[in-house]
């Protein structure tokens, strides 16, 4: 179980010899700006994913049928599918940088609690997959024939589920992180813990679809981030260790 | 309280104590099932809608408890490792996995066999089948994850973050479940939990599902013992033990 | 007794494949698993036992031969 640091405990010293005051908070800001500089200089990481997305929805009329009333039925949890799958594509990614090049040991090293620098990690993450495929599901909307009416909250409920995703994600990623085949293993942990934000989330198109509010749908899935929220930065912060100190 | 959880520490008095223990769950087990599914198969009334395949329900439901119980178990055993390092507690849950995997299989077979004469089909997205296919997945991730580290302190830790994580994850993918079967087959024939079932249903249900938790003990047991004698193969105690035994 | 007969018994009222193809195959599962228990279990005694006669008959000192020796059992379950 993590416990908090001890290293913590003696900030008295730290500010005694001279550290800015706020560390946790410097802390955390240096990693998310850099890693959103290292992810944009390496712009295809990013792009890989939305075009995984939209090819995975060409591949269902072509495979299905062309017909627009069918693919309407379809459409949500075709989309909510297929956003999730781009989202687990690049979360191999998520540490396995920082590992090879030994940067994530210096992050287990600083003083500063690692489950908050690991969700400084992971915002990044959704930032740059999460967020952007949930912006661009209702342009693949249009081309499934969604109906009209749930395109905000196609876009919302991904934006929302997508963060969980990467939450939850993350533990993945960071227990297979030292593994050297460890992408097909990370779907195996992942896939299945994905299970109710998919629900929840194709729920929430679904019942716009219907008329009936989503606003239940939305709720539950913000419980869930919520709960992620508080409890999966400390498991990710475990699994780092894991996968550095074995 | 403590002088007992630093024996448990001692591979060596859980060998010894285990010895003494386990022929009585073997007695039980073997009494128990023989009892139960000569009760079950033979002297309990048939079931007055689905008939005498409803005798299924004796094997499918004590694996079905056995499944749950021992992923919870196992994570339990994960947390005891993490916290205090025992490491029997690891070596019982390394020996619980695949025999929780085996018992969701049953269920899993078991309830596609029962779902022929009931619903007419080999598989049906129900929601007891469905959370139990998920759970099969979740004990796969386990055992996969063991498997891939090649350092065993790693393998176990990283197992026992897993199994921590899955069983956190296990209510909210079964109720989120439970709710998408309800939206989707609203009111549909369930095949277990009916309210009311006669006494001679149900004591025969009992004695197999006791059964079946002694067998598991007895197994567990058992196989922990020879992981003891696996990881302490160098240890004195195993030498002496080895050499005497000729 | 719910049946008046053997064949009754197993004909099972007509759903005798699957009440029997389901009870076999639970009762073959937990027979395999104390086989592979047992079976376990005595290659380990056997390999122990062995590895114990070897060290004797070479003369090596058991204290020598828990430093020596660094052969660890597989991780495999």
């Amino acid at each position: 179980m993590p416990s908090v640091d001890t290293r913590m405990s003696d900030s008295g010293d730290r500010q005694a010899a001279g550290e800015p005051r706020g560390g946790l908070a410097v802390a955390v800001w240096a990693t998310l700006k850099r890693d959103l500089t290292l992810l944009m200089r390496r712009r295809s990481e990013v792009l890989n994913p939305l075009v995984f997305f939209a090819l995975v929805i060409t591949l269902f009329p072509i495979g299905i049928s062309p017909d627009p009333k069918l693919l309407a039925t379809i459409a949500p949890g075709l989309l909510w599918v297929a956003a999730l799958l781009a989202a687990l594509l690049s979360l191999d990614s998520l540490f396995r940088g920082d590992y090879e090049d030994g940067s994530l040991e210096q992050l287990l090293l600083t003083p500063q609690p690692l489950p908050m620098l690991g969700l400084a990690k992971v915002a990044v993450h959704w930032l740059l997959t999460g967020l952007p495929l949930a912006l661009m599901a209702p342009v693949l909307g249009i081309m499934l024939a969604l109906p009209a009416g749930s395109y905000l909250i196609l876009a919302f409920s991904l934006a929302l589920g997508t963060a969980s995703l990467s939450l939850i994600g993350a533990i993945g990623a960071a227990l297979t992180v030292g593994l050297s085949r460890g992408g097909v293993l990370l779907s195996l942990l992942v896939l299945p813990l994905y299970i109710p934000v998919l629900i929840f989330g194709a729920g929430a198109v679904q019942a716009a679809i219907m008329g009936d509010g989503a606003a239940a749908h939305l709720a539950i899935l913000g419980a869930l981030l919520a709960l992620s929220l508080m409890l999966a930065p400390w498991a990710i912060a475990a699994s780092l260790r894991i996968s550095i100190n074995g | 309280m403590w002088s007992f959880i630093n024996k448990l520490r001692s591979p060596k008095w859980f060998y010894a104590i285990s010895e003494r223990l386990l022929p009585w769950f073997w007695v039980a087990a073997a009494a128990l099932i023989l009892v139960g599914s000569v009760w079950g198969l033979a002297f309990a009334p048939a079931d007055y809608q689905q008939g005498n395949s409803f005798r299924i329900i004796y094997v499918h439901v004590p694996a079905a408890f056995l499944a749950q119980s021992i992923f919870v178990s196992m994570a339990v055993c994960g947390l005891v490792y993490m916290v205090w390092k025992i490491k029997v507690a690891d070596m019982v849950a390394a020996m619980m996995a695949p025999l929780g995997a085996a018992m969701t299989f049953i269920s899993l077979f078991s309830g596609a066999v029962w779902g022929v004469p009931t619903w007419g089909t080999w598989w049906m997205w129900d929601a007891r089948l469905t959370s139990m296919l998920i759970l099969f997945f979740l004990y796969l991730g386990v055992i996969a994850l063991r498997g891939a580290f090649s350092s065993r302190d790693s393998a176990s830790r990283a197992a026992s973050v897993l199994a921590m994580v899955g069983v956190i994850n296990i209510p909210i993918i079964k109720y989120s479940v439970d709710w998408w079967y309800t939206l989707h087959q609203p009111a549909t024939f369930t095949v277990t939990g009916r309210v009311g079932m006669p006494m001679e249903m149900w004591v025969p249900l009992l004695i197999m599902v006791l059964g079946f938790y002694s067998f598991f003990i007895a197994v567990t047991l058992m196989r922990t013992r020879s992981e003891i004698l696996r990881r302490e193969s160098n240890k004195r105690w195993v030498r002496d033990l080895a050499g005497g035994e000729r | 007794m719910a049946f008046d007969s053997f064949n009754e018994f197993i004909a099972m009222g007509g759903h005798a494949p699957y009440v029997w193809a389901a009870w076999a195959a639970t009762a073959a599962l937990l027979v395999a698993i104390v086989l592979h228990a047992r079976a376990e279990r005595r290659q380990l005694l056997r390999n122990l036992q062995r590895r114990a006669r070897r060290e004797q008959r070479l003369g090596v000192d058991q204290d020598e031969a828990t430093k020596v020796s660094h052969q660890s059992g597989g991780n495999s379950s």
